[in-house]
Parts: structure tokens; sequence; C-alpha cells
């Protein structure tokens, strides 16, 4: 009778532990790398800030799948008239996570986000040696020259205040560098002699609170059931790192993961005809481009540049090169971003009239260099066959390209010093906003030696408008005047805009929900798994 | 004998130095610094440049960072990796057993299959058992790792899906960490079925990580094998009437063992760098993998430490296997 109990309540008791098990809706995504550590404040790679995503909130967010900001852990914003002031109110009743020793005894609230800056920005601050204190997003925005005061204006009030009007700066707010930390935790932790805890053992507000990492191997996260969107439909979110491609597609296939990133062009058909996988694709906030120095002639002239852009096939170079992963671009920025103007009609490639305009233009027999970078980036899977391909392209139009490449470091710095005459390079957008493109990339400002306008294309007007888009938070200004821009810049045709790479996620059909975001970060709030 | 030890315990030290100065110098070489390496179209102002490089102490000139390195190294300091911010040495004990476990698995197949394969090809010279093993062995010496490793995924994991693809547990178990040894944590844990979920994802990678010590095994416990089947002594054996596996066993293995063993102790060493392609392919989280990634990365502390602890496992070995030559081989432990 002993024994029948015994066993009863044995078998009762490992039902229980299988039930329970059964009951944890697991999602396994298969990252393509190890994370440096857990603070994207720190950090430089997108697989880092994918693996911190899940654990924190920003003062506002992107909307997963657009560059458009939604409130965050500021409920609303307001700007001054003069662009100087940002004033957040903060949301209440947001609560930081409790995990092994740590727990939170009060509500997220402003001495948080004062203590969050103060590390990246002040230099006397205790936690910014931590950890190596390179703070590269946050220097690499310019927030220290834009940054003039950031204080607490009331329990739950925030006042940043700058330098100078600059309306990116809200975008700049969303980028995965500007989560809020737990002031208590920092303080607890430095009490404790392991600050350096904060940026390996994670806290924050975020849909998911951190439970272990295993190095190399795998992060495990749990739902956070007081997330203030609501919990999870997910409860136990599992990044399996995988950085073999090939083996990350097996896994795929053979069910042991259920998303996966990065996967191999070639085999993308292949992903899509297997009946239990579906593949979401977008266009990646990046854009591929030839440069002509308009320093240099002949490309200092228009017909000369217009002409170039007639004599460039974008849909064979999208196919061998970007073996179909690309979408021929006609603008300086990718179709994700707010303000992108469709109704700009592509150059046709045309090498006949290019052949036409050359000669019109009184250019015969041009010799040219042709740069191109001797590594693969996010907009140029192969940067050598392009180069390749466009030298074939220009020899139909009677132009000798002599190809040339410098190592990375090299090529960079000689570009940005003009050495080129046509050079080729890229960009991939940091915050969603035009002027991280436009401005950064085509202003008469950053046409100076050592500046980012490789074209050192300097256009007044381009410039005007872009200094006043930069300069005003109303939106639909803004796009106006992006818009105008725009069709400044096609008919001058400083560049050959190339391609914007596409971005693929295969993952299991039994997922749902996942959005394919334009700034590259693998967001898994909001997903969920069918079991 | 003591004599012996301490001779080669003597050539530790500057064995060590050359292999510290020797990784530092070639690091270094690669273009490229851990700053230049993680800098964007944006570029980097030469300041900012300087002052990061300045934080992580390569400014100075080569020689004070030598010095500086070997006197942490002497205290056991092997630095902070400058990806992680983590001590070297956590990095590495960190990733070291799941190395470990997998190359004894392997060294254990390669000994299992190749000894007695290297064995019966050797006393049947000339047969088709011999032509075949001499043929497999090639074959598996000049596989590339990868695509046999592959090709064992696709075939057995995705298509026919009797083996994982890879990594060394099921992401439906989660076992805590006790020892590193996943055997053991999981006999250790309280999951069900995760003891033979572990062992089931060894399977693949012991092959694929075996391969090439078993054929170099089994083709070198065959030459030694022959070798010594030709000497007088077995002759003499084979004369007085004895069985040719009995000779084997109780006379020509222990000599034939010799070259083995050292070839053996070889092949650990190997194993011991990590397996780079294996733990590749199989997403096995070791240190091989780990020191890969540091070269593109730059980290020079990880390397420089990785390196060296790698380093002073395969003397280690090779003592033990020195050793374990002179206990086999009396001539050699009597030597004056």
């Amino acid at each position: 009778m002993k024994r029948q109990l015994l066993g009863a309540v044995a078998a009762a008791a490992l039902a229980f532990g299988f039930a329970n098990a059964a009951l944890a809706k697991t999602l396994v995504y298969c990252s393509e790398g190890s994370p440096e550590n857990f603070n994207p404040q720190i950090n430089t790679t997108g697989t880092s800030f994918d693996t911190a995503y899940p654990v924190f909130n920003k003062l506002v967010e992107f909307i997963p799948g657009t560059t458009e900001l939604q409130p965050g852990l500021a409920e609303s914003w307001s700007v001054s008239d003069d662009g100087l002031v940002y004033t957040f109110n903060l949301r209440k009743g947001v609560k930081f996570h409790a995990r092994g020793d740590f727990s939170p005894s009060r509500d997220f609230n402003a001495d948080d986000v004062i203590a969050t800056f103060n590390r990246m920005w002040k230099k006397d601050d205790a936690y910014h040696a931590v950890s190596g204190g390179a703070y590269d997003y946050f220097n690499d925005m310019g927030m220290p020259d834009l940054l003039a005061s950031v204080e607490k204006a009331g329990d739950y009030t925030v006042k940043i205040t700058l330098t100078k009007p600059e309306a990116p700066f809200i975008a700049n707010l969303g980028m995965d560098f500007a989560i809020i930390h737990s002031k208590e935790y920092m303080d607890a932790m430095m009490k404790a002699g392991t600050p350096e805890k904060v940026d390996q053992e994670p806290i924050g507000t975020g849909p998911f609170i951190f439970a272990s990492y295993k190095k190399d191997d795998r992060i495990i996260y749990n739902a956070n059931v007081n997330y203030f969107r609501g919990k999870q439909p997910i409860d136990r979110l599992v990044f399996s790192i995988t950085p073999d491609q090939a083996t990350r597609e097996a896994r795929l296939e053979a069910g042991e993961c259920d998303v996966i990133p990065y996967p191999n062009p070639a085999n993308i058909e292949k992903l899509k005809a297997n009946p239990d996988l579906q593949v979401l694709e977008q266009e990646g906030l990046n854009v591929g481009y030839l440069a002509m120095n308009v320093q240099k002639p002949p490309f200092d002239n228009v017909k000369v540049r217009q002409a170039i852009n007639m004599a460039i096939d974008k849909a064979s170079i999208v196919a061998a090169v970007y073996q179909g992963a690309g979408a021929p671009a006609k603008n300086p920025i990718p179709p994700t971003i707010w303000s992108y103007d469709d109704s700009i009609e592509a150059y046709p490639y045309d090498p006949e009239k290019a052949k036409a305009m050359l000669a019109e233009a009184g250019v015969t027999d041009l010799k040219t260099d042709l740069w191109y970078m001797p590594v693969q980036r996010p907009y140029n899977p192969d940067a050598k066959k392009m180069a390749e391909l466009m030298q074939a392209d220009l020899a139909k139009v009677g132009i000798t390209a002599e190809l040339k490449t410098f190592e990375w470091g090299e090529y960079r710095k000689r570009l940005q010093a003009g050495e080129h005459m046509m050079g080729m390079l890229g960009w991939t957008g940091d915050n969603g906003d035009p002027d991280n493109f436009m401005g950064v990339l085509l202003s008469c400002g950053s046409a100076r030696e050592g500046g980012q306008n490789v074209a050192k294309w300097c256009n007044e007007d381009f410039t005007k408008l872009i200094d006043e888009a930069k300069a005003t938070s109303d939106v639909a200004k803004r796009t106006e005047l992006y818009k105008q821009a725009q069709a400044i810049f096609h008919a001058d045709a400083p560049w050959v805009p190339i391609a914007h790479s596409v971005v693929h996620m295969p993952m299991s059909k039994k997922v749902k929900g996942y959005k394919v975001h334009p700034l590259g970060t693998h967001i898994f709030e909001g997903v969920d798994i069918e079991e | 004998m003591l004599r012996f030890v301490l001779t080669r315990l003597g050539l530790v030290v500057p064995t060590f130095l050359g292999i510290i100065l020797l990784t530092f110098t070639l690091i270094r070489l690669v273009p490229g610094d851990p700053v230049e390496v993680r800098v964007g179209e944006r570029g980097i102002s030469p300041e900012r440049h300087a002052e990061l490089l300045h934080e992580m102490g390569l400014d100075r000139p080569l020689y004070v960072q030598f010095f500086d390195y070997v006197g942490g190294v002497l205290q056991g300091d092997l630095g902070i990796s400058v990806v992680t911010q983590r001590p070297v040495m956590d990095e590495f004990l960190t990733l070291f057993p799941a190395t470990v476990e997998l190359a004894i698995f392997a060294i254990i197949f390669a000994v299992a299959i190749g000894l007695p394969v290297g064995v019966i090809a050797a006393v049947k010279r000339g047969s088709v058992f011999d032509h075949t093993v001499m043929g497999a062995s090639l074959t598996g010496y000049s596989m590339p790792i990868f695509w046999w490793g592959l090709l064992l995924i696709l075939f057995f994991s995705v298509n026919l899906g009797w083996t994982p693809v890879a990594k060394r547990l099921s992401d439906d178990f989660f076992v805590d960490e006790v020892t590193g040894f996943m055997l053991i944590d999981t006999l250790l844990s309280e999951e069900q079925g995760s003891f033979l979920n572990a062992l089931h994802h060894l399977i693949l990678p012991t092959i694929v990580l075996g391969t090439v010590p078993l054929a170099v095994i089994a083709r070198m416990t065959r030459s030694a094998m022959l070798e010594v089947l030709g000497e007088d002594y077995i002759r003499t054996a084979r004369a007085k009437g004895l069985g040719i596996y009995r000779i084997v066993a109780v006379h020509a293995l222990r000599n034939a063992l010799i070259p083995v063993v050292t070839v053996i102790g070889l092949q650990v060493g190997t194993l011991m760098g990590g397996a780079i392609l294996t733990e590749t392919v199989f997403s096995w989280p070791g240190i091989g993998k780990w020191l890969l990634e540091s070269i593109g990365r730059r980290d020079y502390p990880a390397l420089q430490g990785g390196v060296l602890v790698i380093a002073a496992l395969v003397m280690a070995t090779n003592l033990a296997v020195d050793l374990l030559y002179g206990l086999l081989n009396p001539r050699i432990r009597h030597k004056r």
C-alpha cells in the first residue's frame, strides 16, 4: 500500500515536472556570434546589441520594422521652440528586473536616466572607466559636443539641453547605446566591489530577464511578467550561438533553431522552398555607391556624371554580386527611411546615350582610377567583383578604369582625403534619420579633406535644405525638405547609387509576429511561436 | 632518468619565452589593431584612435609591452581580453573543458579503432584488408575537415535525423554548469535524458575530430608493427610455433608501441590546441574557435594568453610522452 502510494506520488511529481517543462514556451534563435558583453553603451557590434535588446528599454524606441519612434520609458516628450530643450515625461510604475541577490526597492525614475547618461558622459563618474570606458557610439554620434546638460526636473521628468538645435537627436535616443540602466543596481555592484557585473549580468526594464550566459554557447532569458507593455507570448528566449553559416542553416532545417540570421544568399531559394520554413526580407538600412570626385575633371562636369550613371548596369551587379540579396538604389537613402522619394526616376541603363553624352561633353579616351574595398561590408558583399563589372561597363562607353585598393583602414583614410577619381564606399544607418545619410555623407561641411563626403561635392542649395531640416523637429516639414534635397542629388549626380543590400531572415513557419528591423537589430519583443 | 627529466624541464623556460615572443610579434605584424578593426565607414579621428590605444596600453614601446606582459604571466596574470573586458584566464578556463572533453573522445576513438586496425593490417600485409586500410587512412588524412563535417551533418543529421546538427546539448535541456564537462554535469543534474543527449551530441564531432588522428595512428601502428614483425626475435618466436596473434600481443606490440605512443602524444598535443575547424562546424564552444576569432578581432591578450596555455599543455604532454617512452623502452631509461 505504502509502495503504491509512493509510486503514485513519484509519478505525479514526475508528471508535474514534465508538465511544467512543457508549459515553458521557448523560442530558440541561433545567433551568429558571441556578445562582447551585455552593455550596449560600450558595445560596437550588432551581435552584442542583439543580446542586450531583450533586457533593456530606452527613453524612445523604434517601432519594430520601421524607423519611426514611439514612446519607450518616456511616455511623452516636448521640444522647446528654439529646439534646445527636450523635456521627457517618464513612464510611471515601470519595474526593474529582480535576479539572484538583487531586488529593486523602487520603480524606474529620473535618477536612473541621469546615472545612465553620466556614466557615458562624465569622465569623473565612478562608472566611466568600468569595463574599458570606451563609449564608441555615444561619441561617434557627437553626443559630448551636443549635450549641454541632462537634469532631473522632478521624479519623473528629465530635461536634456543641447548646445545647438539638432532634430536627429531624438532618433539618437532610440539607438542601442541609449538604453537605461538601474541606478540601484549600479550602486549595489559598486558597493560590492563588482561594478563589471553591470556589464556582464545586466538588469533592465525590458521584456526579458537575463538568466545566464555560457560563453560562446548559449544565452538564456526568461519572460518578464511585470513588463510595462505586458508579458511576452513566449516564456523563454534562447540565443544558441552558431557562428558557422552552413551549420546555422542545417540546424534550422533540422528543427534545432526557430529563427536564424544571415543565411547564405545562394541558399535563399532553397530555404524558401522548404514547406516548414518562411523567409522574411527587407532592404537593409544601407546604401552602396560609387562616388565621383567632383574636384577632379572631368567629374566636375555634371553631364559626365549623369552619363556614368547611365553606363553602369545595376541589375547585373545586383544579380552577380548580391546574388539577388540586393535592391538597385536610386536615392542616397534606402526606402525604409521616412522621406524616401520613390517618385524620382532612376537613370536608365543606356550605354549608347552615355557614350553620346560623354562625346558631347568633349570627353574622349578618359582614363580614370576605380577604387574598391578589400573587405566585405554590409552594403557590398564583394567590392572587387563589383569593380570588375563596372570596369567592363565603363570600357563599353570608352572609359578605361584602373582598379585600385588599399587595406581597409588606409582605404578609408585616403578616400576621405579625396585621393581618388572614382571610389566605392557605402554607409549603414545609425538612427534611421535621413540626416544620418544625407547630412553625414553629402553636406558641404563633410566635403572637407578627411570628411565623409568622399565625392567632395559641395552644393549650396542641397546643404541649405539639409541644414534647415536638421534644425526643426517638424517631421512633415523635414520630409518636404528632404524630398527637395533628393531631387537636387539626383540631378547633380555626385554618386552612382548602386544598391541596398536586402536582409533575409529564415525562420520556422511556427514563428509569428517577427518583424525585420531596418536598423539590423534582431528583436523578439512581440514574437510568438506555435507549439 | 632524473637527469633526463631535469634536462627536459630546463628547456621549458626558454621555450616559453620563445613562444611568447613569437606570438607577441606575429599578431602585431598583422595590419590593424583592436581599435582599427572595430571602425566602420565613419572612420575615427587620429586623436580618438590614439586615446583608445593609450587606454589599452598599446602605444607603449614594444619592449615595454613585452616585459610588462611577461612579468604579468609570471604572476599568473594573462591580462584582460580586449573584446569582453574579462580576464583572459577566466575566458580560457570557461571554454577549455569543452575542448578537452571532445579531445578525449576523439583520441579514444582514434586509438580504439586505429591501433587494432593498424595491427591487423600489418599482420595481414598485402591483403584486401590492408589495402583498404591504407586507402581509407590516406583519404581520411587528406580530407578537408570542414567538408567532412558538413557532409556528415547533412547526411546523418539533416537527411536521416539520426544525430543532432551541432552544439553539446539540445536547447530543451537546462543543465547547470558544475565542471564544464557536459557528461559529468548532465549526470549531476536532474534533467532526465540529458546525459544520453550529451553523448548523442558527441558522436559526429568525435568522428570528425578523430578522423585524422585515426588515420595517422593506423598507419603508424601498421608500419611500426611491420618493422617489429621483421625482427629476428619474432622469427624465433614463429619458429617456436607460437600463433601470430599471441606473438603480437606478448612480444611485438610493446615494441611497436614505442613510436606509436610518441605519435599519440603528438596528436593529443594537436587536439589540445583546440580543434578549430571541428569546433566551428559543430558550434562547439571551445578554445579553438575562440582563438581564431581573437585573431580577427586583434584581441592581443586573448591570443597571447590562449597560445601560451596551449603551448604549456603541449609541452607537458610531450614531456609525459617522453617519460612514458622511457618507461616502455628500458634502453632509453638506462642510457648513461
